[in-house]
């Protein structure tokens, strides 16, 4: 199978094993630019997996990932992490904020890891961190902010690099639903307006009802539903 | 169980019911997986040294006491003008002792002259004339490839071992010998005759002040880390306790037993560290038998602590170890749904921190420029002195932390991490440091006093190394140039200088001017003093010797003048006496600083020629030699030269300076036990650094998935070691110079920095870090694989 | 719900009369209502004339309950259909979709397929009302936002089901 004409990121006949435990058999993805793609699933289903192999944090065992022309698959892993550091952006459930830090730093964080002035960094932070409204907790550490402020501030770092694929594994997680929303609402409205991918890893239908699609992944097999319908 | 504690009376129940809590703790300390057991064997082991340490300190001054009545007990020559006649109970004893390489060997010629003569103590009897009884450690030496040489100079048979009753230390090299016709040897200085051993009078052990000093600032120096390790040893895992206690709120503990129970995890450290202690002792014990520190060694009986002093560090060191527990859990609160801190604690004060040093220092203060002369060191002021200024490090250190991290400026993202990280807790990293601080502010003020005391030990002797090395002195009666000549044909020897030396005074009995009459061939008599022509049958006077200082030449030399060599004095035996005349044409000579030792010779110098063979048995021979360096072990062949020549020969080493190498070894061992102190500190940071990192597992995962470089997290970590450290570091340089320069003070030395001891302790230090960051850098790697994320 | 499909999917394992086809469905599905009997007769009559069923045989006596129905390829192809095709995504789908998946179960169809396309369609409908939540004002928003949690209570009861598949399939086959 070929990866689907225009798709900026796909991947085929993933496999991945944590040991004994398979996690991706044969799991198949593709995301086109400005697209939001929810990833569904039961958990323990391998949606993370599927995540953290699309994203190159993890190596597949099998299977080719192809990102922007340029097979991710086949990368080593500096040159994985330059490209998470260059053209991805990350929001996780829980422990992302450097606690030490304070929120501007957080959010410039990702931008001096490739090398931007601190400056430059934490002045292109505070813009994001503006559109997100929550520019006024610059100086803040994560532990003295909310969940839902903490969660804002995590969107606005994973979007500082203005990322070509967004990353999102449960972002709300930890969010009861009002707070949810707002930051569903937020990200999905930055992405949109950057014309970044957006690849959302959720369980919850409310959040999964922001994305334009859904695919499931059950027992490490991917399932397209738009294609199946 | 409730329905029995129903029954009980309500006090013992609160008691029962305590006691439950304390054995709860102890359960957790032993049973908390393996991280549990780390700590408790980190905690243990710190405790243990801790014990091990006190318990030596307060065995030595029993130690030392018991070498001391050793000592005394086998003492033979008393240098008392009384010597007892011939009797069946009395012992001539000559003092045989010799130098073997850079051990001196401690032995004796014995010859009893009747059934009763007294035995000395650790031999059951008298070696027969060509037999030996020797140490154990001699006797090694003797039977070993390397003592060969030594065993020529001692070829007697080896009949048996001196006893430990006759032995100060257990490496202590020692004989007895048999011999015959010592009698007419008498001398009182070499040889005599007794009729018991032991000092008649021991008076009181008259011990060096600058020793004692050193001794005590070694063991504050090293017990102080030893404290800081175990206040912080029993911090391990803090967190992780507090989260434990917090679950234990949660069903239903009130905070006393929560507190309880944190004590009885700390008490169970610490008993374990109270076994570990003894059973470091008892090692410590068997290898201080086989140590040698100031050329003093020891037998493991030596070192028993005092009963009362071991049951004291028993129970004060579990003691301490709970009331830092407490003390550590009194800014916490535990809540049962977690941990609170009793509020941003406030900002660190200076003043009572700089108190401490300063108090330290008031101590030691007055104590400045006693020196050796004025007695002893007040013992409780020194080490009161020393503590406080290295508890000053400890105080000093959180807020030099604090203060300085709070200003530290931009940098890479390692370095904004690691900095932001020691602004959130600086006290965290000062606490970790503070052990390592400490140990090396005393090592570096201890080296300082070594370094010091050192030069002063090693004082230059004035010889000058380069026209001779060896001396050798004659008994009377030897005539010296046949000895010169066995000299000359040893192996390593290139010059012999030989002479003949005695005592002229100007009347028999009781002189009023006395100087010297040196008799030598032109060559060796160029070798002391300034003469002119000289031909054999010469004699020369020395004018101006500083040896000669109120002595007038010009008098003593005028032709004719009768003068007497070896002349008599009240009181003492009568000498020889043997009268001389100043012959006529007397040449005059010059003095100057040649061969001996910076003295220049004064008196009068005669060729051979000039000698009458009436002068002979007044006068002694001395050789002078000049030895080939590059012939190994050559001052032993001279050695054994002489002990074939006359068994009361007397070889001397010359050497520029003295002891250098003996220090050098204590400065090692002092550098090994530092290093070893900062290697247990430097594994309890391993330990909490660990702990940390893990519960930070997911904020590293999230970080390496945003592309993080593994180097800048590994770089970030080093920061967040060095930084804390290297502040220690320059805070412990700062107060080690200062206690080192106040003690040299103390002890009247020039102060002088040892720059090697700074630069050696601050690198142990440096080290330490390093192999520590090292260390934890695989589980860190581990840490950041994106597997970390999975757990979600 | 269809209690023609119902009935259809139950004959796939195997011709039966027309009462036990009455019994079978009290049993799995009728837990509160049993199905009268003229109901069955009448479904049956209907779903022989569609072709969907025929008379597999007559056993000797009287009344119609006599008949063994047997369903056909045509028969096997509606209920097919029918599994596939996910509910509009309504309030209280439940009784639908559970006898959905207890029949896929019985005739051995994959179940999860049967979730996972009605959360599809469940989705789809939850989007246009996401939509219009977010171009909407207030009003718009608490209206869109009911619905959204009944959708949203369907499809975690749907999850639910899927995550008990194995214990469903179990408590079928007893």
């Amino acid at each position: 199978m070929t990866p689907p004409a225009g798709s900026l990121l796909s991947a085929e006949q993933l496999r991945k094993a944590y040991g004994p435990t398979l996690a991706l058999d044969g799991a198949e993805f593709s995301i086109h630019p400005g697209e939001v793609v929810a990833v569904m699933g039961p958990s323990g289903s391998g949606k993370s997996t599927l995540l953290h192999c699309l994203a190159g944090i993890v190596p597949p065992d099998s299977g080719t990932i192809t990102y922007n022309g340029r097979e991710l698959s086949a990368m080593g892993d500096s040159e994985r992490s330059a490209l998470r550091r260059s053209d991805f952006g990350f929001v996780f459930q829980f422990g992302q904020l450097v606690p030490e830090l304070t929120c501007v730093e957080n959010v410039a964080l990702p931008l001096r890891l490739n090398g931007t002035s601190r400056k430059e960094a934490e002045r292109a932070a505070l813009t994001w961190m503006e559109r997100l409204e929550v520019d006024d907790l610059r100086k803040k550490r994560p532990g003295e902010v909310s969940g839902g402020q903490g969660q804002r501030v995590a969107v606005a770092r994973s979007l500082v690099t203005s990322p070509r694929v967004l990353f999102a594994d449960e972002p709300t997680g930890a969010l009861d639903s009002l707070n949810g929303e707002r930051v569903m609402e937020l990200l999905t409205d930055a992405a949109r307006s950057t014309n970044a991918a957006v690849v959302l890893v959720t369980h919850e239908a409310r959040v999964a009802a922001y994305s334009d699609r859904e695919i499931v992944v059950r027992d490490g097999r991917s399932r397209d539903m738009e294609r199946v319908v | 169980m409730s329905v029995r504690r129903g029954h009980l009376p309500r006090e013992r129940g609160r008691a029962w019911r305590r006691t439950a809590d304390l054995a709860l703790g102890v359960r957790f300390a032993l049973t908390g997986g393996r991280e549990g057991w780390t700590r408790a064997l980190l905690t243990a082991v710190g405790v243990g040294l801790g014990v091990a340490l006190l318990l030596l300190t307060t065995a030595i001054p029993n130690a030392l006491q018991v070498r001391h009545e050793r000592e005394s007990a086998r003492n033979d020559f008393t240098f008392s003008q009384e010597r007892p006649p011939r009797a069946d109970d009395t012992l001539v004893v000559a003092n045989v002792g010799t130098d073997f390489r850079e051990d001196s060997v401690r032995g004796r010629a014995l010859e009893p002259e009747g059934p009763r003569a007294p035995l000395p103590p650790g031999l059951e009897k008298f070696p027969a004339e060509g037999e030996m009884v020797v140490s154990p450690a001699l006797k090694r030496l003797l039977e070993s490839d390397s003592g060969a040489l030594l065993r020529e100079r001692l070829p007697d048979r080896i009949v048996g071992t001196i006893g430990e009753s006759g032995l100060i230390g257990s490496g202590e090299l020692a004989f007895y010998q048999g011999a015959d016709g010592l009698a007419p040897l008498i001398d009182g200085g070499r040889v005599t005759r007794i009729d018991r051993f032991g000092d008649t009078d021991p008076g009181e052990q008259e011990s060096d002040p600058v020793l004692l000093l050193l001794v005590l600032v070694v063991f504050v120096v090293l017990l102080m880390p030893v404290a800081v390790f175990i206040a912080a040893a029993v911090r391990f895992g803090g967190e992780r306790r507090d989260r434990r206690l917090a679950a234990l709120r949660l069903v239903g503990s009130d905070s006393h037993m929560t507190r309880r129970i944190a004590a009885g995890e700390a008490l169970a450290g610490a008993v374990l560290g109270l076994v570990f202690g003894a059973g470091f002792f008892m090692v410590g014990r068997q290898l201080a038998g086989t140590a040698e520190v100031f050329d003093i060694s020891v037998f493991p009986s030596y070192l028993n602590p005092s009963p009362l002093l071991a049951l004291l560090v028993a129970v004060a060191v579990p003691a301490a170890a709970v009331l830092v527990t407490l003390f550590a859990l009194r800014g916490v609160v535990i809540e049962p749904l977690g941990v609170v801190r009793s509020g941003r604690p406030a900002r660190r004060r200076l003043w009572w921190r700089l108190l401490l040093p300063l108090a330290g220092l008031a101590l030691l203060y007055p104590m400045v420029g006693n020196g050796r002369e004025n007695g002893d060191f007040n013992q409780y002021m020194v080490t009161g002195g020393v503590v406080l200024l290295l508890v000053g490090v400890t105080a000093l250190l959180p807020w030099v932390v604090e203060t300085v991290v709070a200003r530290l400026g931009s940098g890479g993202v390692a370095w904004q991490l690691a900095v932001r990280r020691l602004q959130m807790s600086s006290g965290t990293a000062a606490r970790m440091v503070n052990g390592i601080a400490v140990a090396v502010a005393g090592a570096i003020a201890l080296q300082m006093l070594f370094a010091g005391v050192d030069g002063d030990y090693t004082k230059s002797t004035g010889q000058d190394l380069t026209r001779a090395q060896m001396e050798i002195s004659l008994p009377a009666d030897v005539p010296v140039s046949p000895a010169a000549e066995r000299l000359r044909d040893t192996e390593g020897v290139n010059t012999v200088y030989d002479y003949s030396e005695g005592y002229l005074g100007d009347a028999r009995l009781d002189p009023e001017n006395t100087t010297m009459m040196t008799v030598g061939d032109c060559a060796s008599l160029r070798e002391i003093a300034r003469i002119g022509s000289c031909a054999d049958g010469d004699v020369f006077a020395v004018h101006g010797a500083e040896w000669d200082g109120g002595v007038d030449m010009a008098k003593l030399s005028a032709a004719g003048r009768k003068l007497y060599l070896d002349p008599s004095y009240e009181g003492s035996p009568k000498s020889r006496e043997i009268p001389w005349t100043v012959p006529a044409g007397v040449k005059a000579a010059e003095p100057s600083r040649g061969l001996l030792a910076g003295i220049d010779r004064g008196g009068f110098l005669l060729t051979p020629k000039a000698m009458a063979a009436a002068l002979a048995p007044g006068l002694t021979g001395h050789a002078y030699l000049r030895l080939d360096e590059s012939v190994p072990d050559v001052r032993d062949y001279v050695r054994n030269t002489t002990a074939a020549i006359h068994p009361l020969a007397d070889p001397m080493t010359w050497s520029s300076t003295e002891r250098t190498d003996r220090f050098d070894a204590i400065r090692t061992g002092l550098l090994v036990g530092a290093a070893c102190v900062l290697a247990l500190i430097g594994a309890s940071l391993l330990v909490s650094q660990l702990e940390q990192l893990r519960e930070r597992k997911k904020l590293l995962s999230a970080l390496v998935a945003f592309g993080t470089r593994r180097r800048t997290l590994s770089l970030s970590v080093l920061w967040q070691t060095a930084i804390p450290i290297t502040l220690g570091l320059l805070l412990a340089s700062v107060v080690g110079l200062t206690l080192g320069a106040v003690l040299l003070k103390m002890t009247a030395t020039p102060v002088r920095v040892d720059w090697t001891g700074v630069l050696s302790m601050t690198g142990i230090g440096a080290a330490v870090v390093l192999a520590v960051t090292l260390c934890s850098l695989p589980p860190l790697l581990r840490l950041m694989r994106p597997e970390g994320l999975r757990t979600e | 719900m269809s209690i023609g499909h119902t009935l259809l999917g139950l004959l796939e394992s195997g011709p039966r009369h027309g009462y036990d086809l009455k019994r079978a469905f009290d049993e799995k599905f009728g837990h509160d209502r049993p199905l009268h009997y003229g109901q069955v007769y009448s479904t049956m009559s209907r779903l022989l004339k569609n072709g969907l069923v025929v008379v597999d045989g007559i056993e000797a006596g009287d009344g119609p309950e006599r008949k063994r129905y047997a369903i056909t390829d045509a028969g096997i192809t509606d209920v097919q259909q029918w599994l596939a095709t996910p509910e509009k995504p309504e309030p209280y789908l439940q009784s639908t979709l559970y006898t959905k998946v207890v029949l896929a179960l019985l005739t051995h169809r994959d179940a999860a397929d049967i979730l996972d396309t009605q959360r599809s369609e469940h989705l789809r409908g939850m989007r246009i009302l996401t939509d219009r939540k977010r171009k909407g004002d207030l009003a718009d928003q608490l209206i869109c936002d009911h619905a959204l949690f009944h959708l949203e209570a369907d499809l975690r009861w749907l999850e639910l089901t899927a995550a008990r598949l194995d214990k469903l399939r179990e408590a079928v086959a007893r």
